[in-house]
């Protein structure tokens, strides 16, 4: 499903140039459930971006479903973050103002369903997520747990064939840590494919695959699960 | 996507701060009231003036002597230069004439059956009826007989009937002008207050003999007259009829090539299109100031838009992050800037027209809100909003999703 072949990514900061990616190959299969793991620098995070089309690198290719991403406008990157990509963010991103439903409802707005059609379909996810019973509650009158939940069935909203999550259990204490991720390994298990970035070894041993980064480049790339 | 969805985005954004989007476009209000106020208070002058001005007869000359030919000019008997010849020539020579009314006019006092007031008496020809589209509302008007003869009758506007006898009829009535008795033989129709708060009805004609001798005094002996009205029979024929007359007069009054006229000469509908051009320019510059301050409210909206943006950085780096795209983030805030103007521009013209009825009511001025104000402050309302949101909503689109969505 994606394939990417000696990416490179050069920040400039200032007078300097401060290499992100420095040549990065690597083929992720749909279903994968793969986790991104490395210090902090390592330009882990630097490859989700790129991975969800928040970013374009400076050099290499990076094929989607055959597509070069690399090569969209940023139109063409809006829709194929719209369609294609879930993203779930260490500090959820919700908005404040929105409810949870409507929370959920904001991606399929930008795809154009009807209200009646989104509705029903944030209604749905929420239930799957397990808060069927939160949806009029805004953020702040929810747990971490619930609002990371929330923010999972918004990433689910468009049917997504990719989610990438930044440390997704970052903000949360162990154990609704662990009802994320076992949400995780249920949507894995349903057949869709998932990158985790995570420094947490705990978080990268339930994944099936976990690339190890160091510097810019992929150091280890293990498969099977450990725990 | 939809696009009444990115309406909504915005409206709820609005909602959202209530205190800070009234404040926002408290400018905006300000700027649009005070510019249906002034154009409302402009057009009323407008309709005063060409009301004052049409009220005095249509398709009509006048013709006055000058006064400012030579060093003496403001002595006694120096402003006579026109005279009764003068007018028999014009209705006699001129082609396109429907009517020529020489006058004669002075200030007297008026007594009848105990009653006293002082008014302007007019010496006039029948004809001055049919100049300055006067007419009879009960009684008559003295005929070219009674003219010529200086019959001692008077014609009285309502003002002077009402103030001479009340509600009882003056038909009749005999009335001492200074000292003179006259008759009274026929009432004015009203024709209301004038513009500059001249009261049209209070007025009393008589046969122009009769009052040039008796009455106006030393300034008009003989067969002098103060004005000629000159009617002409259409619009068409007015400039044509003014330059006969003038042409006319200046044979009569033997004025030799290159000397000036003794006389001048005024055509009704120029000075209607000037005075309504100077009201209008005046109007226009009001209308400008007024404007000043609704660029001063737009300047207000963009300042909260740009406060928006910063407040708001997660929220526009979210928004990208789940498929909006840059000009979906454009529009979202442009229309945001747009519906806080607009909602300022409704305010305002609510406002503005209230205003203008107030200054009607309270003021004795004639506001009146012209009927494009409404279209013209919510245009420009839409303007201020989409001007002055632009460089908000393009800083907004231009963010980078990954900066955006890592701001505290």
């Amino acid at each position: 499903m994606i394939e990417i072949q000696d990416l490179r990514k050069v920040f400039i900061m200032g007078e300097e140039e401060v290499p992100a990616l420095a040549g990065v190959s690597l083929r992720i299969e749909r279903g994968e459930y793969i986790a991104v793991i490395g210090p902090s620098g390592s330009g882990k995070s630097t490859l989700m971006n790129i991975l969800g089309g928040l970013d374009r690198p400076t050099d290499g290719t990076y094929l989607f479903e055959g597509d070069d991403v690399g090569e969209f406008t940023d139109d063409e990157l809006a829709d194929f973050r719209r369609r294609r990509i879930g993203f779930v963010f260490q500090s959820f991103q919700l908005l404040p103002r929105l409810t949870a439903l409507q929370n959920v409802e904001l991606p399929m707005i930008y795809a154009g369903m009807t209200p009646k059609d989104r509705r029903a379909r944030a209604a749905e996810l929420l239930e799957r997520v397990g808060l069927g019973g939160r949806m009029t509650h805004r953020p702040t009158q929810l747990s971490g747990g619930q609002q990371q939940r929330v923010a999972i069935a918004r990433s689910l909203a468009n049917r997504p064939d990719m989610l990438l999550a930044d440390e997704p259990t970052g903000a949360l204490d162990t154990s609704t840590g662990e009802e994320v991720l076992a949400l995780f390994e249920e949507l894995n298990a349903g057949g869709l494919t998932l990158a985790v970035v995570t420094h947490d070894p705990e978080v990268a041993e339930l994944a099936h695959r976990r690339v190890s980064f160091r510097d810019g480049l992929i150091v280890s790339d293990e498969r099977g699960r450990k725990a | 996507m939809r696009s009444f969805e990115l309406v909504r985005f915005a409206l709820g954004a609005i909602i959202a701060h209530p205190m800070r989007s009234v404040l926002t476009s408290l400018g905006v209000v300000i700027g649009v009231a005070a510019v249906v106020m002034m154009t409302s208070i402009g057009l009323g002058a407008q309709q005063r003036v060409t009301q004052a001005i049409s009220g005095l007869g249509s398709n009509l000359i006048i013709v006055t002597p000058n006064f400012q030919r030579g060093p003496v000019a403001q002595a006694a008997g120096a402003g006579v230069s026109l005279r009764d010849g003068d007018a028999v020539a014009i209705a006699r020579q001129v082609e396109g004439v429907a009517a020529v009314a020489p006058l004669v006019r002075g200030q007297a006092q008026l007594a009848s059956d105990g009653a006293n007031w002082n008014t302007q008496i007019q010496g006039v020809t029948p004809d001055y009826l049919v100049a300055r589209d006067l007419k009879i509302a009960s009684g008559r008007m003295f005929d070219e007989n009674e003219a010529r003869q200086g019959r001692k009758v008077l014609v009285v506007g309502p003002t002077v009937a009402k103030e001479l006898w009340g509600d009882s009829d003056p038909i009749g009535r005999r009335v001492r002008v200074r000292t003179v008795p006259f008759e009274v033989i026929g009432v004015l129709e009203s024709k209301g207050q004038a513009g500059f708060g001249q009261d049209q009805d209070d007025v009393v004609l008589g046969p122009l003999s009769a009052v040039r001798s008796r009455i106006a005094g030393r300034r008009s002996r003989g067969d002098s007259v103060q004005t000629i009205y000159v009617k002409a029979v259409d619009e068409d024929s007015l400039d044509r009829v003014q330059e006969d007359v003038t042409n006319l007069l200046r044979d009569q009054h033997k004025i030799r090539q290159g000397e000036d006229d003794d006389f001048q000469t005024q055509n009704m509908a120029s000075i209607l299109e000037a005075s309504q051009a100077a009201v209008g320019t005046f109007t226009v510059l009001l209308a400008a100031v007024a404007g000043v301050s609704l660029v001063v409210g737009g300047v207000g909206i963009m300042n909260i838009m740009l406060v928006a943006v910063t407040e708001r950085t997660r929220e526009i780096g979210l928004r990208m992050a789940v498929g909006a795209k840059r000009s979906h983030i454009l529009i979202q805030f442009a229309l945001e800037s747009v519906a806080l103007s607009l909602v300022g521009g409704l305010i305002g013209l609510t406002i503005g027209v209230l205003g203008a009825f107030a200054i009607a009511k309270l003021g004795e001025w004639p506001a009146a809100v012209p009927p494009w104000a409404g279209p013209l402050a919510l245009g420009f309302s839409v303007v201020v909003g989409l001007v002055f949101g632009a460089y908000p909503s393009w800083r907004a689109a231009r963010l980078d999703p990954i900066e955006a969505l890592r701001r505290e």
